[in-house]
């Protein structure tokens, strides 16, 4: 698979021989990788296989965690945890605007809200959300200090399967209209090849597999073409015939 | 499908049940049922009527337990004579600032103490070493530091007040969720929003606790101060009227003290409520 983006367009992020280690044990073992800026990309491992380690050190959040290399990213970061990590004692909007500043914040802050569908649900507290609007909520957070680079944890790891559906879409529809570089760590191979354009597995510490998915959106779960895709991701995370 | 085959005898005819179910009944309700309004009060009110039918009966002895008309009687008596008022007032100026101070006090401490690691090695050990001794036990040395008047009582009641305050407010501030740090830290706010943001609105449940505990110690530490060396106040009035066996007076002073305890703690709750409506969306 060429990177076939990279003479387009100057890369959003760069790694370069970047270790992480905890302990002693390494988790990342020099990982030289650039993504390209505006591209989706989903990152698949094992748990355990140091993909949420990885994204936080693209975030700037592994305080004093051992390691080397080079690493630069863009300036405008956010992201979003698997836990939508509202504060619960500020209404949903401000939620939405923490951090945000500037005298349109607010504005931006509600045109947001809009976006994920949460209009009308401004003054809501978050204990009234549901799981699913909550996660809406915090992707809208994410929005508003318009990001260059978007990483999201296991965002939908916690959410049930419908609601996860309806919400690859609005992920989808969202990076569309705002074109962010997306790194999304997920441990859902259906996930990785309905949303992303490339598909990292994270294997002992490296990059074990590159996958460019040359498929038009929007994809359908039952597309059969997908399947060998699946296939091969399912190999290079080690889920022989035998193991289903 | 077992092959046990329930036969409910209730089962009406137009839907027989298939082999192998049976009807579903409701099953017995084990939580108590629904909770009536001002039900609370049923308990007071029934020991209210006890004690004035026993009273009305001649059963109890008058010396002993004056009949409720007459603490009424002796109640609004002291009060038209203008020495109730007075020794209410007194008592409640010593409250008030001795429970202000300890505010203050305990909510300085605990902010010092949880948002920077020199604060809390200077301060928490030293409060838990001030915990530690029953604040009740200092008195003999504060009368010999700060006389018999005013100043030592109010001491005395700062210090009962802030101990609970700074204790909970501390393990508030430093117990924040480590997911909102990091939240915090990915949103770019600077450490004055981060402690205004979201450390202190995240601190004030616990803030709350204390400050409950910090009423009360209030009113505790002056009923004992007042009992034991005062000249005014309402804990002086029952003194005196002990040794003239006065106890109708004495239990307009029960009556008084309760009164205050009941209405600040509701105050507190009052304020809590409004402060923390987030909380009642978590608990619904």
């Amino acid at each position: 698979m060429a990177p076939h983006t990279e003479q387009l367009t100057r890369p959003a992020v760069r790694l370069r021989g970047l270790t992480r280690s905890f302990e002693g044990r390494t988790v990342l073992d020099g990982i030289d990788l650039d993504l390209p800026a505006g591209q989706l990309t989903a990152l698949l491992g094992h748990s355990g296989s140091g993909k949420s380690t990885l994204l936080r050190a693209i975030a700037g959040l592994d305080h004093g965690v051992a390691g080397s290399g080079q690493l630069t990213a863009p300036e405008r970061v956010s992201v979003v945890f698997q836990d939508s990590r509202l504060l619960p004692w500020r209404r949903v909007l401000d939620n939405v605007l923490l951090g945000a500043e500037g005298k349109d914040a607010g504005r931006k802050g509600r045109e947001a809200l809009e976006e994920v569908g949460l209009k009308g649900r401004e003054r809501a507290w978050p204990g009234q959300l549901s799981g699913g609007e909550a996660q809406r909520a915090a992707l809208a957070r994410s929005l508003v200090t318009e990001p260059e680079l978007l990483l999201a944890d296991e965002p939908f790891g916690a959410l049930d399967a419908l609601t996860r559906i309806r919400m690859h879409g609005l992920l989808r529809e969202l990076w569309e209209r705002h074109r962010p570089s997306v790194l999304l760590v997920t441990h859902d191979v259906d996930e990785a090849i309905v949303l992303a354009d490339r598909v990292l597995v994270l294997e002992k510490g490296r990059i074990g597999l590159d996958l460019t998915i040359d498929r038009a959106h929007p994809r359908s779960y039952r597309d059969p073409l997908l399947g060998e895709y699946r296939e091969r991701l399912l190999a290079a995370l080690g889920v022989t015939e035998d193991h289903r | 499908m077992t092959t046990t085959t329930h036969t409910t005898a209730t089962a009406p005819a137009a839907l027989a049940p298939v082999e192998g179910t049976h009807q579903v009944r409701r099953r017995r309700r084990l939580a108590p049922g629904k909770r009536l309004p001002a039900t609370r009060l049923v308990g007071p009110a029934v020991v209210l009527a006890l004690w004035s039918v026993a009273s009305a009966a001649g059963l109890l002895d008058a010396g002993a337990i004056p009949a409720p008309w007459t603490v009424l009687e002796t109640g609004s008596r002291l009060w038209s004579a203008g020495t109730l008022p007075n020794d209410i007032l007194t008592s409640l100026q010593r409250a008030a600032t001795g429970f202000s101070i300890g505010l203050t006090v305990g909510i300085l401490l605990a902010l010092a103490s949880g948002l920077t690691r020199t604060g809390e090695a200077l301060i928490d050990g030293t409060v838990n070493l001030n915990r530690a001794i029953p604040t009740l036990g200092l008195i003999p040395l504060f009368i010999l530091w700060l006389g018999i008047g005013e100043t030592f009582k109010i001491a005395i009641i700062a210090i009962v007040v802030y101990i609970p305050i700074y204790l909970n407010t501390h393990a508030a501030l430093s117990g924040i969720d480590s997911r909102f740090v990091e939240l915090a830290e990915v949103q770019g706010l600077s450490k004055l929003q981060f402690i205004r943001q979201v450390v202190i609105p995240g601190a004030l449940p616990g803030f709350f606790v204390g400050l409950r505990l910090g009423v009360t110690g209030s009113w505790l530490g002056l009923v004992v101060l007042e009992q034991i060396n005062a000249t005014s106040g309402l804990g002086y009035m029952m003194f005196q009227a002990q040794n003239y066996g006065q106890t109708d007076v004495i239990l307009v002073g029960l009556v008084v003290y309760g009164v205050f305890g009941l209405i600040s703690d509701s105050a507190v709750r009052i304020v809590e409520r409004r402060v923390l409506s987030w909380r009642r969306t978590l608990s619904s």
